[in-house]
């Protein structure tokens, strides 16, 4: 409780420290509006048209259906990778020859392009809800997996003799030590697995779903509608942008100040 | 009245031994150093009385109320600012307020600042964060205490008054102390016992005990003591210091 004090407190100076990043997104607009009057409409729309083109979107209800879905499916996928990706992290950390043995098997799975995993899905589950979400969960498992898994490989025997020689008992150990040396290794996993989810969930939905933003960018890339497919990556880069920059890069900065 | 009482103390790594044949006992008040050459088991022998190790062969027993560990490396929480890892170990029934004001009363002692107490240890020098584990030892108030070269890393200045301190509190609060050190001077000036450990085994090869008491113990006793010590053939051989021509 006092830690999400303390993140709201902060809050207003780490929007303040913003500017610069405004700035650049600013840059990068203009760029984007050169390489519209360079190339013209049907390559690069210009930001104001596909600007224009999203507010219609936000507007349109089978839109707010489909961005629903899309955050659902991620979601969903995100969060079971996250549990089964910790706790079994954890579990292989904490006996040897069980984490010499997972690597391998981890590196095959980050190695196995998530398209390769969509064809599979495809095949297994048909198209729909479940190939979206299994895709999300296998790409982004790993992920959450080697970072539980370094997290208690490193918890440091040193600290651990310390709290024994002042007599600590386990639940004082647990808070005081385990949990934020794991939290420290978890907590940045967590944040790149989401980031990986998102991407995935857009891709999967394009290749086998009929509704999400996924297939709303193939319907627009099927009609050659430049403007309303730009806008649609508008909307996922803005989300992204809402859920790093608002929620978690402020959570982020609390967990990590002892940090160098 | 309370000892640590170590006998035939035995202690192997796979085949090596370490220690060999250790006896000795620590009564309540009193101070007890081991010194020897490095690597000669003495870590491994504080931390087999500090029951931070399974002693497998011999005896430790300890009947000390509570006792405390000061480490040759400070072994701070990276995640906790000065003033929580000096409180850390406390865990009596005292308001947050109260521990707080103890463990700044004590942190401000052994010369940190009050800026220093919201700083996480990465901001630390390594002589500050050696004061902080210190004080995180003392604030329990031990009944034994254990020092692994605790003053190695510390000014001259800082290093007498935090011995000072460890007198007061031997004195005082009938504190015993267990330490190790690689400082002859040190160990003079404080001890009532030095143990000489020699290596490979560890055995304990001579015990020095020094009658006067700590607190009438001048610069000119030390000095004269120690060159007396150094220049005993034993310990010229178990340090292996080589005599001049």
């Amino acid at each position: 409780m006092r830690f999400l004090l303390k993140v709201m407190k902060d809050f207003p100076w780490f929007l303040w420290s913003g500017w610069g990043s405004i700035a650049s997104i600013f840059l990068f607009l203009a760029l984007w509006e050169f390489g519209f009057q360079t190339y013209g409409e049907l390559i690069l729309p210009s930001p104001k048209a596909v600007f224009e083109s999203m507010g219609m979107l936000l507007s349109d209800a089978s839109f707010h259906t489909d961005l629903y879905l899309t955050i659902k499916r991620g979601l969903i996928g995100f969060g079971v990778s996250l549990l089964v990706g910790t706790f079994f992290g954890l579990l292989a950390g904490y006996f040897i020859t069980a984490s010499v043995m997972s690597r391998p098997i981890v590196t095959i799975l980050v190695g196995i392009p998530p398209i390769a995993w969509i064809v599979l899905a495809m095949i297994w589950f048909g198209l729909g809800d479940m190939t979206v979400m299994f895709t999300v969960i296998i790409a982004s498992f790993p992920i959450v997996f080697v970072g539980a898994l370094q997290g208690s490989r490193t918890i440091e025997g040193d600290l651990k003799e310390m709290m024994d020689s002042f007599h600590i008992g386990f639940f004082q150990k647990v808070r005081d030590l385990y949990f934020p040396h794991l939290f420290s290794y978890l907590f940045p996993s967590w944040v790149s697995a989401l980031g990986m989810s998102w991407k995935i969930v857009i891709m999967a939905e394009l290749l086998s779903s009929s509704d999400g933003i996924g297939a709303a960018l193939a319907i627009a890339r099927s009609h050659l509608d430049t403007p309303q497919a730009l806008a649609l990556v508008s909307v996922i880069i803005g989300v992204l942008f809402f859920v790093e920059y608002i929620i978690l890069e402020p959570m982020k900065r609390e967990v990590e100040s002892w940090r160098n | 009245m309370a000892e640590l009482r170590v006998s035939e103390l035995n202690f192997y790594y796979g085949f090596t031994q370490i220690l060999k044949e250790i006896d000795f006992s620590l009564k309540e008040g009193k101070i007890i150093s081991i010194v020897g050459p490095s690597g000669g088991g003495k870590t491994t022998l504080l931390k087999l009385c500090a029951n931070l190790l399974d002693v497998t062969e011999g005896e430790v027993n300890n009947s000390f109320s509570s006792s405390a560990f000061a480490f040759q490396d400070a072994r701070l929480l990276p995640w906790k600012t000065t003033l929580e890892n000096i409180m850390m170990p406390l865990h009596v029934k005292m308001s947050e307020r109260e521990l707080k004001e103890k463990a700044t009363a004590l942190a401000l002692k052994f010369g940190l600042e009050r800026s220093d107490l919201d700083k996480y240890p990465k901001d630390l020098s390594g002589g500050m964060r050696q004061r902080v584990s210190f004080a995180r030892a003392l604030i329990i108030e031990p009944a034994l205490l254990f020092l692994d070269e605790p003053f190695s890393a510390l000014d001259i200045g800082l290093k007498k008054e935090l011995q000072s301190f460890v007198l007061e509190a031997c004195m005082k609060q009938k504190m015993s102390v267990l330490f190790i050190t690689h400082d002859v001077m040190e160990a003079i000036k404080l001890s009532d016992t030095i143990l000489l450990l020699k290596s490979d085994p560890g055995e304990i090869v001579a015990r020095y005990e020094i009658e006067m008491p700590q607190e009438q113990r001048d610069d000119a006793f030390v000095f004269e003591k120690t060159k007396a010590f150094l220049d005993d053939a034993l310990i010229r051989e178990i340090f292996e210091i080589k005599v001049s021509a």
